[in-house]
């Protein structure tokens, strides 16, 4: 069984609902990276996603860009991610993991390459942003061959495209908050709740939300209506504002438990 | 061929739409509109109504006489984009999808910009229109092309500095996709280049294909034969698609596209797409794209800002496949080389994105016999870049 499954399956049994946060891999440099994965892990996450830095990130809000340039700045791969996470297991993190990653740099790696890699790596699932269902079959095919979940994104824009979404969802489906890029913002779209109601109405595998939530109370807000919420921005942004601690060998596990600590206080 | 894309947006393997789900509805809510309004008999005549009137279409077909003697070879022609209202070709795909998201009931539209070009032909099409509309160009193309920033100000667009990346075409497009992603709802996106998500790629090439068509019944009037060669300079590629399109069936047209060789080939520093990418994914379509082994896009470097990017449209990538289509690098000093050719002999002074084109002709009449004949698509006139090709010039040139 996929570990994205199990884990949700525990969840529902203990009545919870799954916090995810998102880090860009290699931000500031990947030895820290994987410290704060398995932070990630400590501070009560149950899954997490592993940002690939990407030079356009288009679906991409200026916290994740300036996260991506600071990790290509180190010129951290693909391969590089998916090694930071597996090195994470040995200090701790064992969550079910998934890859968050535009489309080229898969493309480029290669298909084979990047199944074998994910596979070896213990990756569970993947997000593509830039890969809507019109154009992921050679991908999905791959993956469902693989055991690993695609998994799609459904927008508050997405109407009668949700239930041909979800009927092919892996894992869950990710649930865009509201229009626009990853970032942190005060209100989600106007519809947000009847459009979470559709999409859990229509779909077979749970469903969790993310793009804008950045504190407790939003997460609270969202309590009941999804089975999880993605928190990637705000975590984002706590790394940028710790950043001199964690370029520091003597501060660095300062660094890393102020961020612990913020995602702690997410979990509800 | 003329019946590409296929109903998935591809040109052969390349095209398609790589897009946020987010703007997926509004891909196909665009697509089926233009199919809709392009059939459309009171929608193609106000369209020609202000090309003709507005942009003062058609232009011309120019013999450059003083050229041809000069090179000594093939005759060569002159389509005259640079005559278009606003200065090049970019206003005849700015007035079609302005219309467009007027009968679409879209009150605000945005646009990326390079060369300024696009932006200016977008803000002078919502002007006209009665829309209100942001320009996103990346500070370092702001700082090329003031003249156009003051252009789109004073024709009331706003101009959205772009700050992210590299600060030039290729982060402008990115900061206008996010924008339409945050503003799907009620905002028209006019792009400008045949590059993109599919429809746009189509859409841009269909109402840039009045430059091919013209200068097809231009030269069958002035020679009663086609031309052997044409030429074009190539960025996203929308000036050459319309320019080549209405050729493709004739195969005894030799299409070449001109890309932006910068430094040289054999430095990093140039936008020779075609000639130094790779197959990939990139803003929204698959097609090639500048790119290390890892798929992080490069960045592109030309004099030319509306050359410096290191994307290409599709449909180019499939006729450069195909073999239909040929494409060729020229450098900056090559192509500033052109513009002072064409000055002094013809008394035009071309953009610099089309004295790329000029360059390559210039290499190309003189193996030619003189009964060829060589058509040079001259997509904008080069007033904007007076300023660049002096700093070049007196040696501190980008």
């Amino acid at each position: 069984m996929n570990r994205i499954d199990a884990t949700f399956e525990g969840l529902r049994r203990e009545g919870k609902s799954a916090l995810i946060p998102f880090l860009t891999i290699g931000d500031p440099d990947p030895a820290t990276s994987a410290e704060l994965i398995a932070a990630c892990a400590r501070a009560g996450a149950d899954m997490i996603e592993l940002g690939v830095p990407y030079s356009d990130p288009l679906a991409d809000g200026p916290v994740i860009q300036r996260a991506s340039e600071r990790a290509l700045a180190n010129r951290v791969t693909l391969e590089d991610v998916v090694r930071t996470a597996a090195e994470a297991r040995g200090l701790g993190a064992d969550i079910p993991y998934i890859l968050f990653s535009y489309y080229n740099p898969i493309l480029q790696y290669g298909f084979d390459r990047f199944i074998g890699l994910l596979n070896e790596h213990g990756i569970s699932g993947i997000i593509v942003p830039d890969l809507p269902m019109e154009e992921d079959g050679e991908l999905r095919a791959r993956t469902e061959e693989a055991g690993i979940h695609l998994i799609p994104l459904v927008a508050p824009t997405s109407r009668e495209r949700i239930s041909r979404i979800v009927a092919r969802a892996r894992g869950f489906v990710y649930c865009v908050s509201s229009l626009g890029v990853t970032g942190m913002r005060s209100a989600f779209h106007a519809s947000i709740d009847a459009f979470l109601a559709d999409v859990a109405e229509a779909s077979p595998v749970p469903i969790c939300v993310g793009f804008g939530i950045s504190n407790r109370e939003q997460v609270l807000g969202f309590r009941g209506k999804t089975d999880g919420v993605i928190v990637g921005s705000a975590i984002v942004r706590k790394i940028e504002e710790v950043l001199p601690l964690l370029r520091d060998p003597a501060t660095r596990a300062e660094g890393v438990r102020r961020v612990e600590d913020f995602i702690r206080s997410l979990r509800v | 061929m003329n019946r590409m894309p296929d109903e998935h947006g591809r040109f052969g393997r390349f095209g398609g739409r790589y897009v946020p789900e987010t703007l997926m509805n509004a891909l196909f809510e665009l697509e089926e509109a233009y199919l809709k309004f392009s059939r459309d008999p009171d929608f193609q005549a106000e369209l020609d109504e202000l090309l003709r009137q507005y942009s003062g279409r058609p232009t011309p077909l120019y013999f450059a006489a003083r050229l041809t003697e000069r090179l000594g070879g093939a005759k060569i022609y002159l389509k005259r984009e640079d005559l278009n209202h606003t200065g090049a070709h970019k206003i005849n795909n700015a007035l079609g999808q302005g219309l467009l998201a007027k009968r679409m009931g879209k009150t605000k539209v945005i646009a990326e910009t390079g060369a300024g070009q696009h932006g200016v032909a977008s803000a002078t099409v919502a002007a006209l229109l009665g829309l209100e509309c942001k320009v996103f160009m990346g500070e370092e193309d702001m700082k090329r092309q003031e003249l156009n920033v003051f252009r789109m100000r004073l024709l009331g667009a706003e101009v959205v500095p772009v700050t992210s990346g590299t600060r030039t075409l290729k982060d402008a497009c990115n900061e206008t996709l996010r924008y339409w992603v945050s503003h799907v709802e009620d905002t028209y996106y006019i792009l400008g280049s045949a590059t993109g998500p599919h429809p746009y790629p189509m859409m841009v090439r269909d109402f840039q294909r009045v430059i091919g068509v013209e200068a097809r019944e231009q030269m069958l009037r002035a020679e009663g034969r086609l031309p052997d060669v044409i030429v074009a300079a190539v960025g996203g590629g929308s000036n050459a698609i319309g320019m080549f399109h209405p050729f493709l069936e004739d195969r005894e047209v030799k299409l070449v596209g001109v890309e932006a060789g910068g430094r040289g080939l054999d430095t990093d520093e140039h936008a020779a797409t075609l000639t130094k990418g790779r197959r990939g994914v990139f803003q929204g379509s698959f097609s090639y794209v500048l790119q290390d082994e890892y798929g992080q896009v490069l960045p592109a470097h030309s004099i030319s800002a509306g050359l410096d990017y290191p994307g290409i449209g599709p449909e180019h990538a499939w006729l450069k496949e195909t073999g239909r289509a040929e494409y060729v690098p020229i450098t900056d000093a090559e192509a500033v080389e052109a513009v002072q050719v064409l000055a002094a002999t013809e008394g035009i002074i071309p953009a610099l994105e089309s004295a790329h084109a000029v360059a390559h002709a210039l290499k190309l009449a003189p193996t030619l016999p003189k009964d060829a004949i060589v058509v040079v698509n001259l997509s904008g006139r080069g007033d904007k870049d007076v300023e660049s090709i002096m700093a070049y010039l007196e040696g501190d040139g980008r």
